[in-house]
């Protein structure tokens, strides 16, 4: 019996010192290098360190005249003091990381374009010429003024008709290019993520091209955490936060749109998962249908090309076929099935 | 001080690309040079000769580009061709071929674990690319077929029975699959496409009866059957397929199979007598929000957290795309819809610039790709290639040519322009 213990203490033991001889080394392991010249501690440097923590922020920022320029002025901030709370964020997202990179593309009314790359040396090193701003604050106002006129220039020619939708489509591409090139670079890069920061309503003639870049970004794995600023859910967004794994969050009170920019979105991924992030309130999957356009959670699905309608149609304008029956639902078989048919007609 | 940070982060950064590339060499040291020519296969196919007689490594970004419009190319022919019509809802039994020749050792490790390795990625790829779609198990092993998982639309229920089910023996029967198969695929919607693909192993078939007569059965019943075979072509699979309007493939080695595997990923064009087009009612249910307690009806008891609400009845159910238990609507999501839509609103091919047009107006064009902002004009070793979309008219890079074909389904250049658009529309 005694011996038994003994063992068993000698196993313990054993094991501690395992623990501590593997420490040992470790710290040997690292100091060495450190002493043993620059091109070790390169060699020694670990490639997920360096991806973990990295992270390659697109933001998408909405632009739109017709949202900022709106009388609709319940709970809302004025474009000027909007930007400011944006570009602290920005900045603040540089000082997290020195390899942290920031890219912003403007999502206009009429077009879209990139508006600041914080690894192109251009943005970098022209500081400016009167000293009182950063140098990451005028190049990317200056440029974001540029993108304003032009956007305003193409929208004279044709005057919009009731929709006052951004380009949401067109940046989310844009991002999603980019960061195909950014991945393609090396091993070595920084973790990709978007940041829609919209307040324009969602168009929904954009809606197969939306859901076709959640679909690219879900497969890429890169998370779009969306950030509303306008009054309205944006249904869009809830779905691609819900399907890409990003946040969704819509704060109730934009005087401090900084801080809810920097608790929530500003840590990468890796430490996501030990924050208390905001838990998704609920996400509107109903489709908007091909012949109107509005959304609808009940409705007709051609079972060819899978087309949405939000009433029975003879004939699919999408691909052009027939539809046999009226109703194909008369002719279920089971026992269950046919009750539901009454229940229908009681919906009905 | 932004000024003074900002220049280190650019040099830490130059250091950085620097151990990139030290580091990917590193790794390949890792390996003995034969291993890894064994590792890689074929190693040599990757050199060519050139005029003066060295050896030069291919220019593989251009080939593999060639490549890939020539594949985009045929497809847009394919699609312009018919009207845009596919069997999107589709019921595809996968008839594995587990006889004595799926043993045989010419695949490495063995045909068997081949076919299996890439059916699981099949399988994942055929619910990514039809979301409403069912798929079922069917082996062949000791002249019998067997039913291995019954249509359902979880991929990871069939991996899991396919992968405990990996032995082979005995003949293989033709017959007795696609009788098996043909009885499951009676009793489908008027809706569904009724597809079998057969991943044939053997050069026989050990039929009970007439096996003509059962294929002239399928070709009743309209189902489409396909075949890969693994060893060499068998006029019996020649003739099933010609007779049901699949496909018959060959496979050469472990490559070519996976990607003759994948091609059925796609869902293939309608035929319209083989399926009624139909319209079915759908509810596209809204996810209920977190830490809401409510009583689902598929396990009836309650439950914390997300489910879904029918939009006609209120019921709650855990998942989709399921049927209501209440009242019987189909119940999905609309992002299992919108994951097929890049199949009806394919964009077109990007027209390749000439070097002659590139050559004569180059003040004119546009520096750096629309789509990710790389450097498009030509310096040292980098020829510059460019493709403009027909529409829009910006230019791209090949890589995000390839990107957005492939996997984006969106050019950027036209979602970022509102009038295009409304154009798009009107049309």
């Amino acid at each position: 019996m005694s011996v038994l213990k003994k063992s068993k203490k000698n196993n313990k033991r054993i094991i501690v010192w395992k623990l501590l001889s593997y420490c040992f080394f470790k710290y040997l392991r690292e100091h060495l290098s450190v002493i043993s010249g620059p091109v070790t501690v390169m060699d020694s440097a670990p490639s997920k360190q360096y991806s973990d923590d990295v992270s390659l922020v697109m933001v998408l920022l909405d632009t739109n005249p017709f949202f900022w320029g709106g009388e609709n002025t319940t709970t809302k901030v004025s474009f000027s003091n909007f930007l400011n709370h944006v570009i602290s964020f920005l900045n603040s997202v540089l000082l997290l990381n020195q390899l942290n990179q920031v890219v912003v593309i403007a999502t206009g009314y009429n077009s879209c374009d990139y508006i600041f790359d914080s690894s192109t040396s251009e943005s970098l090193n022209v500081s400016s010429g009167n000293g009182k701003m950063p140098a990451l604050c005028s190049k990317m106002l200056q440029k974001l003024e540029e993108f304003v006129i032009r956007d305003e220039q193409l929208s004279k020619e044709n005057s919009p008709s009731g929709i006052v939708s951004s380009l949401l489509s067109g940046s989310l591409s844009l991002a999603l290019c980019y960061i195909q090139k950014v991945s393609r670079s090396g091993r070595l890069h920084p973790n990709p993520r978007i940041l829609c920061l919209q307040g324009s309503p969602d168009g929904p003639e954009q809606y197969v091209a939306v859901m076709n870049a959640i679909f690219s970004a879900q497969r890429s794995m890169v998370p779009i955490d969306s950030c509303i600023v306008g009054v309205q859910h944006s249904a869009f967004l809830q779905q691609a936060s819900y399907i890409t794994g990003g946040v969704y969050l819509k704060p109730p009170q934009l005087d401090g749109l900084f801080q809810y920019l920097s608790t929530v979105f500003a840590t990468d991924l890796h430490s996501r998962s030990f924050l208390q992030l905001p838990k998704p309130v609920g996400v509107d999957f109903r489709a908007s249908c091909f012949c109107h356009k509005s959304t609808i959670d009940m409705g007709y699905i051609c079972s060819v090309c899978l087309s949405i309608f939000c009433k029975q149609h003879k004939k699919c304008s999408t691909c052009g076929s027939v539809f046999g029956q009226a109703n194909p639902e008369v002719k279920l078989p089971t026992d269950r099935k046919r009750k539901t048919i009454d229940l229908n007609a009681a919906y009905n | 001080m932004n000024y003074f940070t900002n220049n280190h982060v650019e040099e830490r950064r130059v250091a950085e690309e620097k151990e990139d590339e030290e580091d990917e060499e590193g790794n390949e040291n890792d390996m003995e040079a034969w291993e890894r020519a064994y590792a890689e296969d074929r190693s040599w196919e990757s050199l060519q000769e050139d005029e003066s007689g060295l050896l030069r490594p291919i220019d593989n970004d251009g080939v593999q580009h060639a490549q890939y419009r020539r594949r985009l190319r045929n497809l847009s022919a394919a699609s312009a061709a018919s009207r845009i019509q596919k069997g999107l809802i589709r019921y595809l039994y996968i008839v594995i071929d587990l006889s004595r020749a799926a043993s045989e050792r010419d695949f490495k490790p063995s045909r068997m674990a081949v076919v299996a390795k890439h059916v699981e990625a099949f399988i994942r790829e055929f619910f990514d690319q039809n979301p409403l779609s069912h798929i079922g198990l069917v082996t062949i092993k000791d002249g019998v077929a067997q039913c291995l998982t019954d249509l359902g639309g979880s991929p990871d229920s069939h991996i899991k029975a396919l992968m405990g089910q990996l032995s082979c023996s005995g003949d293989s029967s033709l017959q007795n699959a696609l009788d098996l198969v043909e009885g499951y695929l009676c009793g489908i919607p008027s809706y569904g496409h009724r597809e079998v693909l057969l991943l044939y192993s053997a050069l026989t078939t050990c039929d009970p009866g007439d096996v003509m007569e059962t294929i002239k059965k399928c070709k009743r019943s309209k189902i489409r059957c396909s075949v890969i075979g693994l060893s060499a072509e068998v006029f019996v699979c020649k003739h099933l397929c010609q007779e049901t309007g699949g496909s018959y493939t060959i496979a050469l080695n472990e490559f070519h199979f996976k990607d003759l595997l994948l091609e059925h990923a796609p869902p293939p064009p309608a035929i319209a007598e083989f399926a009624v087009g139909n319209l079915i009612k759908m509810g596209f249910p809204q996810r209920a929000a977190e830490g809401v307690v409510s009583i689902c009806s598929c396990h009836k008891e309650a439950k914390v957290g997300g489910g879904y609400i029918c939009p006609r009845c209120k019921a709650r159910v855990c998942e989709l795309p399921t049927e209501c238990r209440i009242c019987g609507l189909t119940l999905v999501s609309s992002p299992h819809l919108a994951r097929s839509y890049h199949h009806l609103f394919p964009i077109t091919p990007f027209e390749e610039l000439s070097l002659a047009l590139l050559n004569s107006s180059r003040h004119k064009l546009q520096k750096t790709c629309f789509g990710c902002q790389q450097s498009l004009v030509p310096s040292g070793n980098r020829p510059g290639l460019r493709v403009a979309c027909p529409k829009c008219k910006q230019h791209f890079c090949l890589d995000c040519d390839i990107y957005i074909h492939e996997s984006l389904h969106n050019c950027p250049g036209c979602e970022s322009l509102r009038h295009s658009k409304t154009v798009n529309n009107i049309e």
